[in-house]
């Protein structure tokens, strides 16, 4: 494999997407025919005193059958925010790959990395990108979170297929679960939540989606399966163990039982 | 139609390496020395935002002295050509030689075809999984590599600071020891180096998977004052 160089009028800049168009490796965005493909369910963030907290359950199917049980839909971008899919699993990790790459790209490219905001925007425009194969069913709709260095605050970004690109402030759910996981998150949402709380808020927030919606999982303690939670502050993306999460879902399960 | 004078292959070839040379040494210099926990990079560089240093991928480090906007060309060429590496294969399959031989052909290329040759000497640092799998590759502005095993010296002065580096290194030196003894080497018995003069990143096993860090200002105060 040679390097690529480029005359100044050709160069690509620290785009990756970009690079990859000239280099002819751009991923094909085009699907025809109807294709049945697994899809990925809910996932939820919210705010809390120091960051925010992502949570996505592990499960996808293939219209009612469980085609994954592992399946990690919240990812870590970059050392200062995360991504969380739902949707058509295998573009949303085709997108998620390159977006990735691409904040990596950028960082090594420039020297230094790309606002919180400025990730918001790129990942508008690959979500843009997709819409002629969301066209075809193979809708991605991600949640982007992060700690802004700036601002010093955790930031929420949500999107719709057409790349639109939405800020919330507290909290935002997303998938086939999203209305089940919003409203247990919405009731209990406060201001300046301590870590705890807005881990078990999160948690407590896919159970209800795993209990009402079927294609979202819950926690599986046979096979020792629990939802990706993760917390991003100014100290960077940090996933919680899956000991820790045992403790919370287990606090949940005692609370349900003994209503 | 005038009739260029014949000038010797040997000299168009000597005027060439001499003229680079010239610019290279005008430039300060670099050492990278290996310690304990992987690779360390130090640059006589007074300015905080021009890098000499910089991230490749994962595990590599690329390090430039000479003429800036050449060996930064150089740079960037390297992280897109080990980004579509990763991209297209795996993140493991993107090593150090393959892109030291990458950049050997192009300055090689340079040297013979262009008008005048880049004035830049690059290194190209791998930290291994283990400490026996380290390397370390200097390019030369005419596309010459050397393989190093234990430090090496770019820029002006090479030589000189090569044998003091010579006289202090040991293996497995603690990060600290290596950065002193490297501005040791760069500044000479006849002035000191402060930590604002130099710029300092690291290739560190122990770092997860991007193994490259830069090491502030204050850091380096305090390795330089142990």
């Amino acid at each position: 494999m040679s390097m690529p160089m480029f005359s100044p009028g050709a160069d690509p800049g620290s785009s990756f997407p970009e690079l990859l168009k000239r280099v002819g490796l751009a991923p094909a965005a085009d699907f025809h025919g109807d294709l049945s493909v697994p899809h990925a369910t809910t996932c939820v963030a919210l705010r809390f005193a120091d960051g925010v907290v992502m949570a996505g359950d592990r499960r996808a199917t293939s219209g009612n059958l469980i085609s994954h049980r592992g399946m990690e839909k919240v990812v870590q971008a970059d050392q200062h925010s995360g991504v969380a899919i739902a949707g058509a699993a295998g573009p949303a990790m085709e997108m998620i790959k390159l977006f990735q790459l691409q904040l990596e790209h950028y960082e090594k490219v420039e020297g230094s990395s790309l606002s919180l905001e400025g990730k918001a925007n790129q990942l508008s425009m690959m979500v843009r990108g997709n819409l002629p194969a969301a066209m075809q069913g193979m809708v991605v709709v991600p949640i982007f979170a992060g700690y802004d260095l700036l601002r010093a605050n955790g930031r929420l970004f949500t999107y719709d297929v057409t790349g639109g690109r939405y800020e919330e402030h507290d909290y935002v759910a997303t998938g086939s679960g999203m209305l089940h996981a919003g409203t247990v998150i919405k009731i209990g949402w406060r201001d300046g939540l301590d870590r705890a709380a807005a881990v078990a808020l999160a948690c407590r927030g896919l159970w209800e989606a795993a209990d009402a919606d079927s294609a979202t999982g819950g926690p599986d303690a046979l096979r020792g399966i629990y939802p990706v939670v993760a917390t991003i502050t100014a100290g960077g993306w940090q996933r919680l163990d899956d000991n820790e999460l045992v403790d919370v879902f287990e606090s949940i399960a005692s609370e349900v039982r003994s209503r | 139609m005038s009739q260029p004078f014949y000038v010797s292959p040997e000299q168009v070839m000597k005027d060439r390496a001499d003229y680079a040379r010239k610019g290279i040494a005008r430039g300060r210099a670099l050492v990278a020395v290996r310690f304990d926990d992987g690779i360390a990079l130090v640059a006589e560089n007074p300015s905080s935002t021009l890098r000499k240093i910089s991230e490749i991928y994962d595990r590599i480090a690329f390090a430039g002295v000479g003429k800036y906007n050449e060996f930064d060309q150089l740079r960037v060429a390297g992280v897109r050509a080990a980004d579509l590496k990763g991209f297209q294969y795996s993140r493991d399959d993107v090593d150090a030689r393959s892109l030291a031989n990458n950049y050997a052909q192009i300055l090689g290329q340079i040297f013979t075809h262009e008008m005048k040759p880049m004035e830049v000497e690059i290194l190209v640092a791998e930290v291994g999984v283990t400490p026996d799998t380290d390397q370390l590759f200097h390019v030369l502005y005419d596309g010459t590599v050397f393989d190093e095993r234990r430090y090496t010296v770019l820029g002006g002065d090479a030589e000189a600071i090569g044998a003091r580096m010579k006289e202090t290194f040991a293996d497995d030196q603690q990060l600290g020891a290596a950065v002193k003894e490297a501005t040791k080497a760069l500044s000479g018995p006849d002035r000191t180096l402060a930590a604002g003069d130099l710029e300092v990143a690291v290739l560190s096993r122990s770092n997860g998977r991007r193994c490259f860090r830069r090491l502030g200002d204050d850091a380096v105060a305090e390795a330089l004052a142990d």
